[in-house]
């Protein structure tokens, strides 16, 4: 038998790992996918609760998560392609002006 | 015990891939490193008896959304990233930081967490269950969802199309 601590403390070490590499990050992809990786931690954090509480809407929650990660995936990775079209660049530290 | 061991086993394997996502330099293999995290995290989604969140973990966010960030990584060609320097101030606090704040909240988690757990092969979120509670008690939420897929369908169209097109200058 895993206690619920243990899922909890593997969450916040998603959590940190995607809020190091949303910081350390320089390639504008791989901060989207730290995004996604911070999501995947929250996600694992409402599971571990709903098993403990014996709630099914956490994992409702978790599906209406994952739904908006989607949605959200679909329109940040347009924003990448139409920010590479412009600045012919990935990096963020390139990436400073807000006009053209 | 069993479930100790599987729990460890795959944690460890998604604490490994988180951690060389951060380690990589190419993009492609930031990807491929989050596709092992979401897949042995599904795993430990069955752990917890979650079946239904487990097999959208899989379809949605391995297949589905990592397609699409391998899609554009292929698409804009995407290099090795160029290193900056850190500042020695984030690494004078921020590790210390870091380590204090995590062991307070291991030690805290791990002091009062003892709870339940779901015994190996219960699967209390099965599709059936969920999908009852979904139509029944989060019915408008999920319709409001539909919407919202429908708005970052078009956005994504719209942003994507290029703009020297005549779609796209029809468009804006």
């Amino acid at each position: 038998m895993v206690p619920i601590s243990y899922y909890l403390i593997l969450s916040g070490i998603l959590f940190a790992c995607g809020v190091t590499g949303f910081l350390i990050k320089r390639n504008i992809i791989t901060i989207f996918m730290s995004i996604e990786l911070m999501l995947n931690g929250v996600n694992l954090s409402f599971v571990a609760f709903a098993a403990q509480w014996h709630a099914l809407s956490g994992q409702v929650f978790v599906f209406f998560v994952m739904v908006v990660a989607a949605a959200e995936a679909a329109v940040g990775l347009a924003i990448i392609i139409s920010v590479y079209r412009t600045r012919e660049t990935l990096n963020v530290d390139q990436v400073d002006l807000l006009k053209l | 015990m069993l479930h100790l061991i599987l729990f460890l086993a795959f944690g460890a394997v998604c604490v490994a891939g988180a951690v060389n996502l951060l380690a990589q330099r190419h993009p492609i293999n930031s990807a491929l490193s989050l596709v092992v995290v979401m897949g042995s995290l599904a795993v430990v989604y069955l752990l917890l008896g979650a079946e239904f969140v487990a097999a959208v973990q899989v379809i949605v966010y391995a297949g589905a959304i990592m397609v699409l960030f391998v899609f554009v990584i292929m698409l804009l060609n995407a290099g090795e990233e160029e290193r900056t320097k850190g500042s020695k101030v984030a690494l004078l606090f921020g590790v210390p930081g870091m380590l204090v704040g995590s062991i307070l909240i291991g030690w805290v988690l791990l002091a009062r967490g003892g709870g339940r757990s779901v015994p190996v092969g219960a699967l209390p979120g099965t599709p059936k269950v969920i999908g009852w509670l979904l139509f029944h008690d989060f019915l408008l939420p999920f319709e409001v969802t539909s919407i919202l897929v429908l708005i970052a369908i078009m956005g994504a169209v719209v942003l994507a199309s290029h703009p020297d097109t005549e779609q796209g200058k029809k468009e804006g």
